[in-house]
């Protein structure tokens, strides 16, 4: 336990650790003075001074702190981001293993999968919204895609690079198909997986914010909202320093959610920890 | 050691394999290349027969058709009287190249094969661990693959081979990129390995130090296509020290003739244009090994 709290010591008073926050540093007060600098020089600058102050994103974020209604756009975007992302990875991974060892079944889907990668998510909008009843399901549909493709290409070519030596052991010391598959195959693709998953995961981000902010408000039957909501509608609003806060919140969302990934990830891969 | 004999692998009466004029050519009409021609020898049973040819002559193939992967052009290989048609569980080969899983503790690793198979038994677990103990792993029976040093490695390897009780075991220059000292610890350990169950053991090998110190019998090959040159007989008693066989006068005889061999086969593909055998013929003319190491242009 104690050996544990040295490491986090250690870690948190690195210096790496250090540099980050330096960097941190000068970034918000660059930004203080660039966005300030109508004051200090009478002009003011071509796109930083029309940004808000970090110090006054600061104190209308620490009003927003205390307000339900922006807690509610961080549960619903973390919502449809978790639904997308567990329903693609829930589809993604069998469907990747399949299409890996199966060369009937890649070449039946492939193609079809092919022409279908390179559409942008936003692009299916129109087309989920139509497809599905309500407008929660149509987020979640273009959430959804936005990691499937991702989580599909990297498990299809993990496991098509493992290498052929390992098939060669199995088999020569008796091993079944399945056990294969069950013990070769699906360990040896993980890292694979963890990888197109947490690249998975920041498109989710990406994706569910556009869609928010298409599908607006709770206007369409659905309940609406969401970080991306809370954007446009501070635009829409006027408070700029919203906007912004917003922005860094979706940042803080996305950063945690990968933090997560990669623990789990780590977790699932002991093989791959240094020493 | 009444608790070793019942984990320790039983010694068949079975595992011989006949090589009858096999030949292997790639390719067909004007680019084909015969690898392999009219090659026959045996592996004795219960024996440990050590391979040794210049480097590049066709000896993986020879292992690629005793493990099954690919048939010969001409000629039969048959175990124990039946013929070979595919890889089975009879013969484990063991490659250069480790195919340890990464994903699997050393100790896992080990058991996949009982595990494969349907039988973690209690016996299979106490085999593991007098395997892992014989090849000096038992502080690393958790550790995972990219954790252990490139010999304890092998030494896993063979140990994972070996639990499988196969009647056969096939290595590929297993040692093959180890440096000298872990070489040597290397060899006392598969000669340990060995001993404890004397099953039919073929290992195949450019290092003549490695082949005499391991070999009951040396089959000493030819330039590619290659085949047999000569068989000798190495009759030093076991179990092996590294301290004494170099002492050994018989083995020394063994080595003398053997690279004396090796050397007329280098001396004919470098006539024949190989610059590969000029290293050889270099290093044997230095030791004083013969006259014959002159210019051959």
């Amino acid at each position: 336990m104690s050996k544990s709290i040295a490491r986090l010591k250690n870690r948190l008073f690195s210096r790496a650790s250090l540099r980050a926050c330096i960097a941190l540093v000068v970034f918000v007060v660059l930004w203080e003075i660039g966005s300030r600098s109508k004051q200090w020089l009478g002009v003011s600058l071509p796109w930083i001074g029309q940004v808000p102050a970090p110090s006054a994103v600061m104190s209308v974020w620490g009003d927003l702190l205390t307000n339900r209604g922006y807690w509610e756009s961080w549960y619903l975007s973390l919502v449809r981001v978790l639904a997308g992302f567990i329903a693609a990875m829930v589809v993604g991974i069998p469907l990747g293993l399949l299409m890996a060892v199966s060369k009937t079944f890649s070449g039946l889907t492939f193609p079809t999968f092919e022409v279908l990668r390179p559409i942008p998510p936003l692009a299916w909008v129109p087309v989920a919204i139509i497809f599905w009843p309500t407008q929660e399901l149509s987020i979640a549909f273009v959430t959804f895609l936005g990691a499937f493709f991702t989580v599909v290409i990297n498990v299809v070519g993990g496991a098509k690079s493992i290498d052929s030596r390992y098939f060669q052991a199995a088999q020569a010391m008796g091993a079944s198909q399945w056990d294969i598959f069950r013990r070769v195959v699906l360990p040896a693709t993980l890292p694979s997986i963890v990888v197109g998953s947490s690249v998975g995961m920041g498109i989710t981000w990406n994706v569910v914010v556009a869609a928010e902010m298409i599908s607006g408000g709770g206007s369409s039957g659905g309940s609406g909202g969401g970080l991306g909501f809370f954007i446009w509608n501070s635009y829409v609003g006027g408070s700029y320093e919203q906007i912004v806060v917003g922005m860094i919140s979706i940042g803080i969302a996305g950063y945690a959610c990968s933090e997560v990934l990669r623990a789990v990830g780590g977790l699932a891969t002991p093989w791959l920890r240094q020493r | 050691m009444a608790d070793n004999n019942t984990a320790r692998p039983a010694a068949g009466k079975v595992g011989e394999i006949r090589v009858d004029n096999v030949s292997k050519s790639y390719g067909t009409g004007l680019f084909s290349k015969t690898v392999v021609h009219n090659c026959s020898f045996t592996i004795e049973r219960n024996k440990l027969t050590v391979m040794i040819g210049p480097s590049g002559c066709g000896k993986s193939t020879l292992i690629r058709l005793l493990a099954g992967f690919e048939k010969p052009s001409s000629g039969s290989i048959t175990i124990d009287g039946k013929p070979i048609t595919g890889p089975g569980k009879d013969r484990l080969v063991v490659f250069q190249e480790s195919a340890l899983f990464p994903w699997m503790t050393t100790h896992d690793n080990i058991m996949y094969g009982p595990r494969a198979r349907g039988e973690d038994t209690p016996q299979a677990q106490s085999q593991a661990k007098f395997l892992l103990e014989k090849v000096g792993l038992k502080a690393f029976a958790k550790k995972y693959p990219p954790q252990l040093s490139g010999g304890m490695q092998r030494r896993a390897e063979l140990a994972r081979a070996m639990i499988n009780n196969p009647d056969v075991m096939i290595l590929d220059e297993p040692f093959r990129g180890l440096d000298a000292m872990s070489k040597e610890l290397m060899w006392e350990y598969y000669s340990g390995l060995y001993e404890e169950s004397h099953r039919t053991n073929f290992f195949i090998t450019t290092d003549i130090d490695e082949a005499i110190f391991l070999a009951d019998r040396l089959i000493v090959m030819t330039n590619i296509p290659t085949r047999v040159r000569a068989v000798l007989d190495v009759n030093v008693p076991r179990p092996r020290r590294l301290a004494n066989i170099f002492d050994n006068e018989h083995a020394n005889e063994v080595k003398m003739q053997a690279l004396s061999l090796l050397h007329e086969e280098a001396m004919k593909s470098f006539s024949g244009g190989s610059r590969a055998a000029a290293d050889f013929i270099e290093a044997y003319a230095k030791r004083g090994g013969g006259a014959t190491a002159s210019n051959p242009h």
